[in-house]
C-alpha cells in the first residue's frame, strides 16, 4: 500500500481502522508507515524453503507487534497474514491476525459464524450474525 | 611530488552491477553509496546468510559477483524497499537483488517459488495453486448461493464473474476459493452494502504472482497481461488488486 501510494493512503486506512475498532482500541506500531519493517512473508520468502531464516527475519516484526500489547494485528494482504499468523504462534505472542474485512463486517454486525476463522475466543461469539447458520 | 597512485592488481571479475545499472532509471543510483549503513541498520534481513544490504551493494561495487550471486541471501531479502526509503541517495538495492535472482538459472531457483510460478502458468487462472477456471467459477457460485439463503438480508448480494461494464474489476487470492471459501464473503458483503458495481474475471482471476518473486520477467508479464486483458474485455474502468 505505502510503496505504491505513499503515506497519505496509510492515513486513510487508519481512519477506517479507527472507525471500526474505536479510537481507544487502535495502537500504531513503532516505527510505522514508510518506516515500518517488512514482516518477511513477501518477495516469495514464504515459498523459498528458508523457513528458519524467514522466522528470524520476522522476529523484528513480532517484537514490534508484541511491544504494542495489542490483542490483534490487522494484516492487509495474504503474504503478511500467513507470515504474521505463524510468527504469533512461533514466538508465543498468540495475538490474533485478522483481515480488515473481518473487522469491518464484525463492527457492522454482519459477520456470520463461519466467517470467524481468525478471531480468537474473545471475539468468536461476539455479535454473531445468523448464529443458526453455523457449520 | 606525491607517491604514485596505488593500483589494485588483477582484472575485475565481472560486471554484474554495471549491467543492472544499464537497465534501471538513473542506474538505480548504485554508484552513489555513502556507506552510511542506514539500509542495513533497519533491514530485518541484516545478518541472515552473513549478509546485509550495505555489504551486498559494496560487494557488487567491488566486482565480487561470484560471491553475491551464490549467496542465498538474495532469497531472504523481500525487496520491501525500506532501504530505498531511508537511503539519502535512494539507492535501489532491491532491484540489484531482483536481478541477482534473475541471473540464477531458472531451474536452480528455490523450487517452492518455481513451482508456484509454474502452477500459475498451467492454465488461464494464473493461480499459484493451479486451480482451474471452472473450479473458481463453481466455488464462487456455490458459496454465494449458500449465503443468499442462510443470511436473507443478503439475498440480493452478487459475486459476478465476467459481468460487462462494471466500475470495478477485482482479483482474488487463491487461498480463499481453494482452502477457506467463507473468507470471500465479508468482502462481498462490504461491496454489496456500499453499492459497488464490480466483477471478478474468469481468466486471470488469481491475484498472487510468484513469477514476479521468481524474477521470471516473461512469465510475470504473461500473468499480468492475462489479467489485464480479461479486465479490458469486460470494459473495466478501475482495477482493484486485492493482493
Amino acid at each position: 500500500m505505502r510503496k505504491t501510494f505513499g503515506d497519505p493512503i496509510a492515513e486513510d486506512i487508519r481512519f477506517v481502522v479507527r472507525s471500526v475498532v474505536g479510537e481507544e482500541n487502535f495502537i500504531d506500531m513503532t516505527p510505522n508507515k514508510s518506516n515500518n519493517f517488512c514482516c518477511g512473508g513477501g518477495g516469495g520468502f514464504l515459498q523459498s524453503g528458508f523457513k528458519e531464516e524467514r522466522l528470524a527475519y520476522g522476529q523484528t516484526k513480532d517484537n514490534q507487534i508484541q511491544t504494542t500489547k495489542a490483542d490483534y494485528c490487522i494484516a492487509a494482504c495474504h503474504n503478511c497474514h500467513a507470515q504474521i499468523h505463524e510468527l504469533s504462534h512461533h514466538f508465543g505472542g498468540n495475538y490474533g491476525v485478522v483481515h480488515l474485512w473481518t473487522l469491518i463486517c464484525l463492527s457492522l454486525g454482519i459477520l456470520g459464524p463461519n466467517e470467524r476463522e481468525y478471531l480468537n475466543d474473545d471475539l468468536k461469539q461476539v455479535n454473531v450474525f445468523h448464529p443458526e447458520s453455523e457449520m | 611530488m606525491g607517491d604514485a597512485a596505488i593500483k589494485i592488481g588483477g582484472k575485475r571479475k565481472s560486471v554484474f552491477k554495471d549491467k543492472v545499472m544499464e537497465i534501471l532509471p538513473d542506474g538505480g543510483n548504485l554508484n552513489a553509496c555513502l556507506t552510511c549503513g542506514a539500509c542495513a541498520s533497519g533491514c530485518p534481513a541484516t545478518g541472515l546468510a552473513g549478509m546485509d544490504p550495505r555489504k551486498f551493494l559494496r560487494m557488487a561495487a567491488l566486482g565480487m559477483d561470484e560471491e553475491i550471486l551464490s549467496s542465498d541471501w538474495i532469497w531472504m531479502c523481500t525487496m520491501c524497499q525500506r532501504c530505498v526509503y531511508v537511503c539519502p541517495m535512494e539507492i535501489n538495492i532491491p532491484q540489484l537483488v531482483y536481478n541477482a535472482r534473475a541471473s540464477i538459472p531458472r531451474e536452480e531457483r528455490p523450487k517452492g517459488i518455481l513451482g508456484s510460478c509454474d502452477a500459475a502458468l498451467a492454465n488461464e487462472s494464473g493461480s499459484a495453486m493451479a486451480t482451474p477456471v471452472d473450479d473458481f467459477v463453481f466455488v464462487v457460485g456455490d458459496v454465494l448461493e449458500e449465503y443468499q439463503e442462510s443470511q436473507p438480508e443478503f439475498a440480493d448480494m452478487q459475486a459476478p464473474i465476467d459481468k460487462p461494464g462494471t466500475e470495478f474489476v477485482i482479483n482474488q487470492n487463491s487461498r480463499e476459493p481453494v482452502t477457506e471459501p467463507d473468507e470471500m464473503v465479508p468482502l462481498w458483503k462490504i461491496l454489496h452494502l456500499v453499492g459497488a458495481d464490480w466483477t471478478y474475471t474468469s481468466k486471470g482471476w488469481a491475484a498472487e504472482n510468484y513469477c514476479l518473486f521468481l524474477s521470471d520477467d516473461e512469465a510475470w508479464k504473461h500473468l499480468t497481461k492475462q489479467t489485464a486483458q480479461a479486465a479490458e474485455e469486460v470494459g473495466c474502468k478501475t482495477f482493484m488488486n486485492t493482493e
